[in-house]
């Protein structure tokens, strides 16, 4: 299922937003959107989900997402949105189950086999005992987890996520990534938006680079589009950078080969 | 050193732990099993019956439960006749009080649970919309001046105008956000309080006597044909709500959130509010303003079940008239006189949601 974005510009009246996006999310890829907040990472989600009318188009496989209603949207796309706390405690149970909503067909809502599907998400991204929780109780990054069970119970070949790892400790972050591109893997287009260069680096295949006044700055693979360069470009504050030379913790596996023969 | 295959799930987990930033602005409780909430549900709605049985016998004299039984029997046909005075007072006096009051707990706490998961705010009651005044001004209207329709379609009208208003006002740029709904509410709420206000301090001692009953609220006046009309219209305002509750549990989630699940917030929210809005007016307009039960009954709901609206609902319908007809039981024994319900439900009613939040839950950020 290719994702294909071309020419989708979107305006808060007259405050330009996003300037004529084009790209296709291939399966199998894991795609990194990269850019200083304000650029409309979020607001281009929005504009992919269908939320927000916008002049261009958005098409899966050919079919033209903005004719579809929300159901039929949720059945193609899902959308991770950043772990937060609701009004309601909600069980990480009941909470994975809402990923089913666009599948139900009856009235009062999921069934024995959507209770099972969801307990195979939730052991997917390794939270079966804590299926029974409080979802507000947990900490950030098991949050961030039961959204992405969420998404994965919405069963969509899609997968948007809003930046997964904001606010969670280090060896959250490094499990979020790799449980997102395990997900890649298994044969999903994944769109993450990030604002960490290294992350990028390390676990995405490609990255889409979104600068000023919402235009897309770069597309390609990360090791050639994140340069010292783009960064400049992207965060004029930050100054002079180095790709190498200062000491970087890092996982060994997300490490080029000679680096990690040499460490 | 060999990195692992990309494949596989990591064995690092992140670790358990309570949130950092916690903030859920409710009460809970251990989550219940789905089999535990049915249980319950069965057992509030027997419990009904048998309050609804306890409170005819209960009265200005007390009439056995073997004699309410007998003459209920008799009624609907199952046995022949009975004492005559008995039959009167159980069927034309109090089974229509206890009818009504029931169908009026139930009709307040299935909207009450209806607007909370509408409005993603556990603390949000029929008053908030501006409901509850609007429909008391326009009870108070048709009391002040002559209309040719009657004090309860007024109210009805009343009512829904309000909720029209607030939804209208709280527009902004194509979206209505909580926020702007609540302001809006309290305006157009605080608008057709003044006007009622103004009825009161213009209107004649007769005059005056009528919209005092419409702000304490009470039952006296319940009659075979309020009950015709009331009980059937709030089974089905109520099995109408439980409809929606599923959708109602993702809608709590958020507008974005919910859309992306599938779920299309405005016609979702419009439903619910004209549904649970009709239900408020409908009780309001046949027993005047009762406080609190909206409020307290789902709340005690979702501390026996978790936040499901699945079971929230029904179940705020059967103790909404439990809570009301034991409200009204007290109401028309504890003095000579008749004590407006309303009083009844705010005095038992604050000390009971206490209560609740000091033995009954696990706080939040508390072990659960």
């Amino acid at each position: 299922m290719t994702l294909q974005v071309r020419g989708l510009s979107f305006a808060y009246g007259a405050h330009p937003v996003l300037d004529r996006i084009g790209l296709d999310l291939r399966p199998g890829e894991l795609c990194a959107l990269f850019g200083p907040n304000g650029t409309g990472k979020s607001t281009l989600y929005r504009c992919i989900l269908g939320h927000l009318r916008h002049g261009g188009t958005v098409t899966l496989d050919g079919e033209d997402l903005s004719g579809l209603r929300p159901a039929q949207v949720a059945r193609r796309v899902s959308y991770v949105p950043q772990q937060h706390t609701n009004a309601f405690p909600f069980t990480v149970l009941d909470m994975v189950l809402m990923g089913r909503t666009p599948h139900l067909g009856g009235v009062f809502g999921p069934r024995r086999s959507d209770v099972q599907a969801c307990e195979r998400v939730l052991a997917q991204v390794g939270l079966a005992a804590e299926r029974d929780q409080l979802y507000h109780t947990l900490s950030g990054g098991q949050r961030q987890l039961v959204l992405i069970a969420r998404a994965l119970a919405q069963d969509c070949q899609v997968l948007l996520l809003d930046e997964p790892t904001a606010s969670l400790d280090f060896g959250n972050q490094m499990f979020v990534w790799r449980t997102v591109r395990d997900l890649a893997r298994q044969g999903r287009a994944v769109l993450v938006c990030t604002h960490e260069p290294n992350h990028v680096l390390w676990f995405c295949d490609r990255v889409l680079a979104l600068g000023r006044a919402g235009r897309l700055l770069a597309d390609g693979v990360p090791s050639e589009v994140i340069t010292t360069e783009l960064v400049r470009t992207l965060y004029p504050t930050v100054g002079a950078v180095s790709m190498t030379g200062a000491s970087v913790v890092a996982p060994v596996d997300v490490l080029p080969t000679q680096q990690s023969a040499s460490g | 050193m060999t990195p692992p295959a990309p494949s596989s799930i990591p064995a690092t987990r992140p670790t358990a732990g309570r949130g950092d930033e916690t903030r859920c602005a409710c009460v809970v409780s251990a989550p219940v099993s789905n089999r535990r909430r049915a249980v319950l549900l069965v057992v509030t709605a027997a419990l009904v019956l048998v309050v609804a049985v306890v409170s005819i016998t209960v009265g200005a004299y007390v009439i056995p439960v073997g004699d309410v039984l007998k003459v209920l029997a008799a009624k609907t046909g199952l046995t022949d006749s009975t004492n005559s005075l008995n039959a009167s007072v159980v069927w034309d006096m109090r089974l229509t009080r206890v009818l009504l009051a029931g169908a009026v707990g139930a009709a307040l706490a299935c909207s009450g649970a209806a607007y909370q998961g509408t409005f993603r705010n556990p603390l949000v009651e029929p008053f908030i919309l501006g409901v509850s005044a609007g429909a008391a001004c326009g009870a108070g209207l048709a009391v002040m001046v002559d209309v040719p329709l009657s004090m309860q379609v007024m109210a009805f009208i009343f009512g829904m105008l309000a909720v029209w208003l607030t939804y209208t006002l709280s527009r902004v740029r194509g979206e209505r956000p909580t926020v702007t709904l609540i302001l809006a509410g309290v305006v157009v709420g605080s608008f057709f309080s003044a006007v009622f206000s103004l009825f009161q301090y213009a209107g004649t001692d007769e005059q005056l006597r009528r919209l005092v009953f419409w702000v304490m609220g009470g039952f006296y006046r319940a009659t075979w044909n309020d009950v015709a009309v009331v009980v059937p219209a709030t089974v089905i305002g109520c099995l109408l709500l439980w409809r929606f509750g599923w959708r109602l549990n993702v809608l709590s989630l958020g507008d974005d959130e919910a859309r992306s699940l599938g779920v299309d917030p405005e016609p979702l929210r419009r439903w619910v509010i004209v549904l649970a809005t009709a239900l408020t007016a409908l009780a309001v307009s046949v027993s005047g303003i009762i406080a609190w039960v909206g409020l307290l009954v789902p709340h005690a709901a979702r501390m026996m079940v978790g936040p499901d609206h699945r079971f929230v609902i029904p179940l705020s319908a059967t103790l909404g008239a439990v809570f009301v007809m034991a409200c009204d039981v007290l109401a028309r024994t504890i003095h000579t006189g008749e004590v407006p319900i309303s009083i009844i439900t705010s005095i038992l009613g604050a000390p009971y949601l206490v209560y609740l939040l000091r033995t009954r839950a696990t706080h939040l950020g508390a072990s659960s």
